[in-house]
């Protein structure tokens, strides 16, 4: 029996060869085939001593293959091994790495997601004579072996929502968070709470949970993945992959392929080889902690040894978050600063308890924050000369000891004056009017007068409005005209077969109408340029920080060139400008991404832009608005180095909101995947100009990864407004009206100037 | 009375409709290298979002637009004459052969055969208990219907009140809804026929659901 079962394993081995290498396993893999054919062929001719001795030997032969393919493994063969129906799963490790465990709100196919699954588990540890349960919620996605119904760990968006409810309850209930990483990606569906705007919530409440998080990335696939990795500290399964796209998906982009078509697999190795995604160069980069060895070929559910060892890492990570922001640790910070090199085993003796008080809890925080502040520092240029930089350090210093002098100090007693004098004021009136309204009625009925308005304020109120007075828009109203109003031409509007519209003429359309389609209402794109001066009173001088410039930080073949080339067309340095201005006596920063310079896409340099911009909002109490001229998502060619721009940035918004900050986002043209999923989608602001498109990813995508086709116009802007997950939808002609109300009824704490 | 045989002989003779394309307003054409006897095809797509085939493009004042095939068929005629040249609006420049298929053909005799009564709101519709016993026990044939005669409740939002039929009297030849099922306005709820051709109609409609060949 022991034999047969033995022998499965092997045929199962085997078997993961083949998919894994495919014809370049070659000799190799033909070698142990033939090998197994033979052991089955003769094994009933063998008595079993010998079977046993043969088997042995079969397994060592096997053992020592896979440890030759495992020497030449390339990144697209950690990407098969990862998917493999055969590596570990979530519920694997929670069988094997936990001590007990209850999955919450899920068995199988019945759970609001399988792909998700949360469980409570604990570890058992033995302290001197005692026997303590410590308790983790275990969140993570959950591939399973091959069953179609968790969509091969594809989380839903209510899957992520499911995931936020539980670390908010791990915050409650004061126990440290342990999230897996075992997506492709997320799925992309826009029903609400919404692929983007989902993982966009789960960022901005991580950035700030008071609870150890501890993540273990095994597939880190871009944004679904980034729905719970947000964390203290960051393991990866050395087969793992961190990645801001599928290889495949990269290949397809590379290729310009169509909907429907497979790119070739050699382009996707070469992806996969470029886009840096091993768990090799994210440790490099930084952005994971540490890795965890898996066996030669990657991790399976009989790798009892590899359980062992990550339950030790577990551990070990969770002990170093809270040791770090604990205050009473001695012995054990210096045996946990020995024990990172030492034996698993080790590990277990250091016993700390994690939960956390209410200083220690902040001090989380804070250092989870500085964490990430500090990432991606080499994949920027940052133009800025030292002296510039020490200069606009000491600027910022400034600004904040000012704001705080002025609005938190004297502010808190010139506001509590304001406000007894208030106090007064209206006891004053109430008196006024109770001993003076008598007195007044009776003079005036004595003299026969009645009261009246004045005629210039009753006319105001009552008449009606005089055309011939001037026009009700203005000519000249735009301070900018967009170059595409000087040619002489019609253009047609893409409903005038369903609103009848009339062609236009593009000089009315774009200077007077400012691209707005007089009969539908269909807002033809315009230039970013548009906005910056007809509603954001942009002026070169105040923009901040333009010295920051995109570069290629993964040398990503062929990308360098395209860059000079947007750099050159553009006259920007990256996609995103931040300034700051003055609208109707409002001062505010405004952050923009161009959809001009590279679609729009985010990576390192425009992230920083976009901290610094907060962090300038931050010190001297303005709002900060940020406007989306459109953006294609995360810069697939600066791989993890712009992925990781989603929690960074996220972390910047939660830290300026929390500082009582309005943050403001305006949506146009087309705005879609990773900053939708994270800095732009987690604002309690969010707007779009009529005729925008704001979604997680494009229809093709959609229907590439779930099969579903969607309906025209299935990420419009009025779309997104019924499905919540934004909050209005302007005309472009009032934005600069609506963005004034605006902030004059919404927003924080720090807003002064009201 | 309608000759439904008569219909159905008309529409064998020419088991096509052929659609003229004419130019929707002034401009320079430029067709797009259609000949007679090409295949075209119509809008497709779930949501017809995918327009038909490019059959010429229209410049007026720099603005080149697109003129597509609008039903699947066959090109029988192209004024190429017109490449090139300014033309008014409402020109003719090419004319497409749709050949009707089995549906389309259902449809067009049952329009013209029957008296569809839509339903006047969005809302649930039921037969009165007098109808829906009757057509629970013999069948939707053996319900006549004449104009004012009460035939529906209509229910929305826990309100319920009498819809009475109105129309031409007969009967009630196809039931377009279920019991309980929301309707749109505009819907048709049921299809009525006049007493004497009942059969005929039946007999038409299963002659061309089985003998109607579809053009490719």
């Amino acid at each position: 029996m022991d034999i047969d079962k033995r022998l499965r394993e092997l045929a199962a081995r085997l078997a993961y060869v083949n998919d894994v290498f495919g014809p370049k396993g070659g000799a190799n893999h033909r070698l142990m085939n033939s090998r197994l054919g033979e052991f089955l062929d003769r094994r009933s001719a063998m008595d079993p001593d010998e079977q046993l001795r043969r088997l042995i030997q079969l397994e060592d032969l096997f053992a020592f293959l896979e440890k030759k393919l495992a020497a030449e493994l390339t990144p697209m063969d950690l990407v098969r091994i990862v998917r493999h129906p055969q590596r570990v799963c979530l519920k694997d490790i929670l069988e094997n790495v936990y001590d007990n465990y209850t999955e919450i709100g899920g068995k199988d196919e019945f759970s609001i997601d399988p792909s998700m699954l949360i469980a409570r588990a604990y570890f058992t540890r033995r302290v001197g004579e005692r026997v303590v349960n410590q308790s983790v919620m275990v969140i993570g996605q959950e591939k399973g072996h091959g069953e179609e119904f968790r969509n091969g760990g594809s989380v839903k968006p209510w899957g992520n929502a499911k995931a936020l409810h539980y670390m908010r309850v791990a915050e409650t209930e004061n126990i440290p968070v342990h999230s897996f990483v075992f997506t492709p990606g997320a799925y992309p569906i826009e029903d609400y709470p919404g692929a983007a705007q989902q993982i966009a919530r789960n960022l901005y409440e991580m950035a700030a949970l008071k609870v150890p998080v501890i993540c273990v990335v095994s597939e880190g696939g871009s944004g679904g993945a980034e729905a719970v990795a947000l964390a203290d500290k960051r393991l990866m399964l050395s087969h793992g992959y961190y990645s801001v796209i599928s290889p495949e998906g990269a290949a397809a982009i590379e290729a310009g392929l169509r909907l429907g078509q497979k790119a070739p697999p050699a382009l996707a190795d070469k992806c996969a080889r470029l886009l840096k995604i091993t768990a090799a160069d994210n440790l490099r980069f930084g952005y994971v902690d540490r890795i965890v060895p898996e066996p030669a070929l990657g991790a399976r559910v009989q790798d009892y040894d590899f359980f062992k060892l990550l339950r030790g890492e577990l551990i070990m990570a969770t002990n170093e978050v809270v040791g770090a922001v604990k205050g009473m640790k001695l012995f054990r910070a210096l045996a946990m600063r020995r024990g990172a090199n030492r034996e698993a085993f080790e590990v277990e003796n250091i016993f700390m308890r994690w939960t956390l008080n209410a200083k220690a809890r902040e001090r989380l925080v804070l250092r989870r924050r500085r964490k990430y502040r500090a990432m991606s520092r080499k994949a920027r240029l940052d133009g800025r000369s030292v002296l510039r930089r020490a200069w606009m350090a000491v600027q910022g210093a400034v600004w904040g000891i000012n704001s705080f002098f002025r609005h938190d100090l004297l502010g808190k007693h010139r506001r509590r004056m304001q406000r007894v004098m208030e106090e007064i004021g209206a006891e004053a009136h109430l008196v006024r009017e109770r001993v003076g309204r008598p007195v007044r009625s009776f003079l005036d009925r004595v003299s026969g007068r009645e009261r009246l308005a004045s005629d210039e304020a009753r006319q105001r109120l009552t008449r009606l409005s005089r055309p011939e007075e001037g026009l009700c828009r203005p000519e000249g109203e735009w301070a900018y005209l967009s170059p595409k109003s000087r040619e002489d031409r019609t253009v047609t509007c893409p409903n005038a077969e369903t609103h009848g519209c009339r062609d236009l003429w593009a000089p009315d359309l774009y200077g007077e109408f400012a691209g707005v389609c007089d009969c539908c209402g269909h807002h033809f794109p315009m230039e970013y340029e548009w906005y910056l001066h007809n509603v954001f009173n942009y002026s070169p001088s105040r923009e901040f920080n333009s010295e920051i410039e995109s570069v290629n930080p993964l040398s990503y073949e062929g990308f360098g060139l395209k860059l000079e080339q947007a750099k050159k067309n553009s006259g920007r340095k990256s996609a995103c400008v931040t300034f700051e201005t003055e609208m109707q006596d409002v001062k505010a920063v405004v952050a923009v991404l161009t959809a001009t310079f590279r679609g729009g896409t985010v990576g390192a340099a425009e992230g920083e832009k976009f901290i610094l911009a907060a962090e300038r909002a931050m010190s001297k109490r303005f709002p900060l608005i940020a406007y989306v001229h459109g953006t294609a998502g995360i810069r697939i060619h600066e791989g993890t180095h712009g992925v990781i721009q989603m929690p960074r940035c996220v972390m910047a918004v939660r830290r300026y909101i929390d500082a009582g900050g309005l943050y403001l986002v305006l949506y146009d043209t087309n705005s879609y995947a990773g900053p939708v999923a994270s800095f732009l989608g987690c604002s309690p602001y969010q707007f779009a100009v009529r005729s925008s498109n704001i979604g997680f990813a494009g229809p093709g995508v959609i229907l590439e990864t779930t099969g579903l086709e969607t309906p025209p116009h299935y990420q419009g802007a009025y779309q997104a407004l019924a499905r919540g997950h934004i909050h209005g939808v302007w005309d472009r002609r009032e934005i600069g009206r609506n963005l004034y109300q605006a902030l004059m009824t919404m927003g924080g704490r720090n807003l002064y100037y009201r | 009375m309608l000759n439904v045989k008569g219909l159905l002989e008309d529409i064998k003779a020419s088991p096509y409709e052929e659609i003229v394309i004419a130019a929707p307003h002034t401009g320079v054409v430029e067709f797009a290298g259609i000949r007679p006897g090409d295949k075209v095809q119509g809008r497709s797509g779930t949501w017809k979002e995918k327009p038909g085939t490019v059959l010429a493009h229209l410049t007026r004042e720099k603005n080149r637009k697109p003129l597509c095939a609008p039903e699947k068929g066959e090109v029988v005629e192209v004024h190429v004459e017109l490449e090139g040249r300014f033309v008014e609006a409402g020109e003719p420049l090419a004319v497409i052969r749709h050949f009707l298929t089995r549906k389309e053909v259902i449809e067009l005799i049952l329009k013209k055969a029957l008296s569809l009564f839509p339903a006047p709101e969005k809302a649930k519709y039921y037969f009165v208990p007098e109808i829906d016993q009757k057509l629970k026990v013999s069948g939707k044939r053996s319900v006549k219907l004449r104009d004012g005669m009460e035939v529906f409740i209509v229910s929305r939002m826990k309100r319920e009140t009498v819809l009475p039929y109105t129309g031409p009297g007969g009967i009630i030849y196809s039931v377009y809804f279920h019991r309980g099922d929301n309707v749109d306005a505009g819907q048709p709820l049921i299809g009525v026929c006049p007493e004497d051709q009942l059969s005929l109609i039946q007999d038409v409609v299963t002659k061309v659901q089985s003998e109607w060949e579809e053009v490719e």
